[in-house]
């Protein structure tokens, strides 16, 4: 690792501040960004620690009955509180290994936005607003490519909001060597439509199968997709899978989801 | 250069730290507690787990400074007062659930946090649970019969491999 400053604030308003200094970079629980600096792929001058900021922990109900996650909530706090969105809860106990999910945060996630990353399909899956120090951005805007997002130099996610859908589920075939999701679905089903978000798929990272919406949105049954057919273009290739395997893959469990869901 | 505090196995200590530096830096380096092992440059071996306020961690991917004010438990703090190895430990031992013993520390201390959680897990429960810990020796079968054994669970029948 390069050499860095450490600084830990205990608001978000003086992490806002420390983050506004030349190259520095916010530390969420260290479980992606840590490797990547012993890597030498990143040289912040200062990392500036989410971790001592007690109004971004927790889990909580709000006014319209959506869970609102604070940023630096950890996995195994997701996992032990978001009991109200069990698909969500379930998501976070699969996260890596415990210890990972002891340090690594839900904002850390949403905002390294890995392709094969977990969080980011459900924050899509969900059509969940991101909350940041300046503003709320809808997960459809926020998600854009892999390791891209809407967030800005110095901003940071405070807090995450799922609006709780009807039925839920989350199925990760996991990548045996890093426990990604070699393809992960998550499917929703709202009052006014079904949402079907894919990670570990895509070159352009997580994004929504909307034939397979279109299809449950009318008949919420594993069968209504069982016509359609997943492209294999633009899809990742890899010494894991090709990307036939992933087409293929995307399609099996996003009918296992609507199994287990419905 | 900034100075951190923390109780590590029971003993306030404190000592100045580098921002990159790592909780497993700290531990080896300036306390000589090198029972917590570096195995990886990956955060995936699990060789450096620790419990930092009751809870595994890996201290290879925690900084230092992150750690202030915290109490960390490592494997030298797990024996019994008297020096004699602790339940878990001992099962280690008695099961052959070790062989170089490189990651067995890490081994330990995830153990010891599940059955903290969960004192009677089940054989799937506990292979889910080790999960990042990577053995290179054991093939892992002697390992879970050791935590299933410190658990209190008969493993008279499970055969020795
Ligand atoms: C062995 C292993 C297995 C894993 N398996 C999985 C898995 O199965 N599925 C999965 O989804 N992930 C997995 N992960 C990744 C893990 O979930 C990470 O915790 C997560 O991707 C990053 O979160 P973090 O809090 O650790 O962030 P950090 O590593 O601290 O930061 C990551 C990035 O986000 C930025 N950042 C952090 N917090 C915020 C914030 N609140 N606002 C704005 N920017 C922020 C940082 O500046 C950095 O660029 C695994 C990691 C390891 C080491
Ligand atoms: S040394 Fe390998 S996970 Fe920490
Ligand atoms: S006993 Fe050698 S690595 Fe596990």
């Amino acid at each position: 690792m390069y050499a860095f400053e450490f600084e830990r604030p205990t608001t978000v308003e003086d992490a806002v501040k420390a983050l506004a200094s030349e190259d520095a970079q916010a530390l969420g629980g260290g479980q992606t960004l840590i490797p990547t600096l012993k890597q030498r792929l990143a040289a912040p001058e200062t990392l500036v620690s989410l971790g001592g900021i007690a109004e971004m922990k927790g889990v909580c109900i709000g006014d319209s009955g959506e869970v609102c996650i604070g940023g630096a909530t950890t996995h195994a706090t997701v996992s032990g509180e978001a009991g109200d969105y069990p698909a969500l809860a379930e998501l976070a106990s699969h996260i890596g290994d415990p210890a990972v999910r002891n340090r690594g945060t839900i904002g850390g996630s949403l905002a390294n936005n890995d392709p094969s990353a977990c969080y980011p399909a459900a924050a899509l899956g969900s059509n969940a607003t991101i909350i940041t120090n300046k503003r709320d951005i809808a997960a459809d805007e926020y998600f854009q490519g892999m390791f891209t997002t809407a967030l800005e130099e110095g901003e940071i996610i405070t807090e995450v909001r799922f609006p709780v859908p009807e039925k839920a589920n989350y199925q990760k075939f996991v990548q045996p060597a890093s426990r990604f999701a070699l393809v992960g679905v998550f499917v929703a089903k709202y009052s006014d439509g079904v949402r079907v978000a894919v990670t570990g798929a895509s070159e352009e990272g997580v994004h929504r199968w909307s034939e397979a919406e279109e299809a449950l949105s009318a008949d919420f049954s594993a069968d209504a997709i069982s016509g359609l057919s997943v492209p294999a273009d633009g899809l990742i290739g890899d010494l894991h899978g090709t990307p036939e395997y992933r087409a293929h893959l995307v399609k099996v469990l996003t009918g296992r989801a609507v199994t287990a869901a419905a | 250069m900034t100075q951190v505090s923390m109780t590590v196995n029971g003993k306030a200590v404190s000592g100045e730290v580098e921002g990159r530096t790592l909780l497993s830096g700290f531990l080896r380096d300036s306390l000589n507690l090198t029972g917590t092992h570096v195995g990886c440059d990956t955060s995936q071996c699990g060789a450096c787990v620790v419990h930092v306020d009751g809870v595994a961690v890996k201290a290879c991917t925690m900084l230092a400074g992150e750690a202030e004010g915290t109490e960390v438990t490592t494997i030298e703090g797990m024996a019994n007062p008297d020096g004699s190895l602790s339940t878990i430990q001992q099962a280690f031992q008695d099961h052959h659930g070790l062989q170089c013993g490189f990651c067995t520390p890490g081994m330990v201390m995830s153990a010891a946090a599940l059955l903290q959680d969960n004192p009677n897990p089940s054989e799937t429960e506990i292979r889910e649970y080790l999960e990042g810990n990577i053995c290179r020796c054991t093939g892992y079968h002697n390992i879970v019969k050791a935590i299933m054994a410190a658990a209190g669970q008969d493993v008279s029948k499970i055969a020795a491999e």
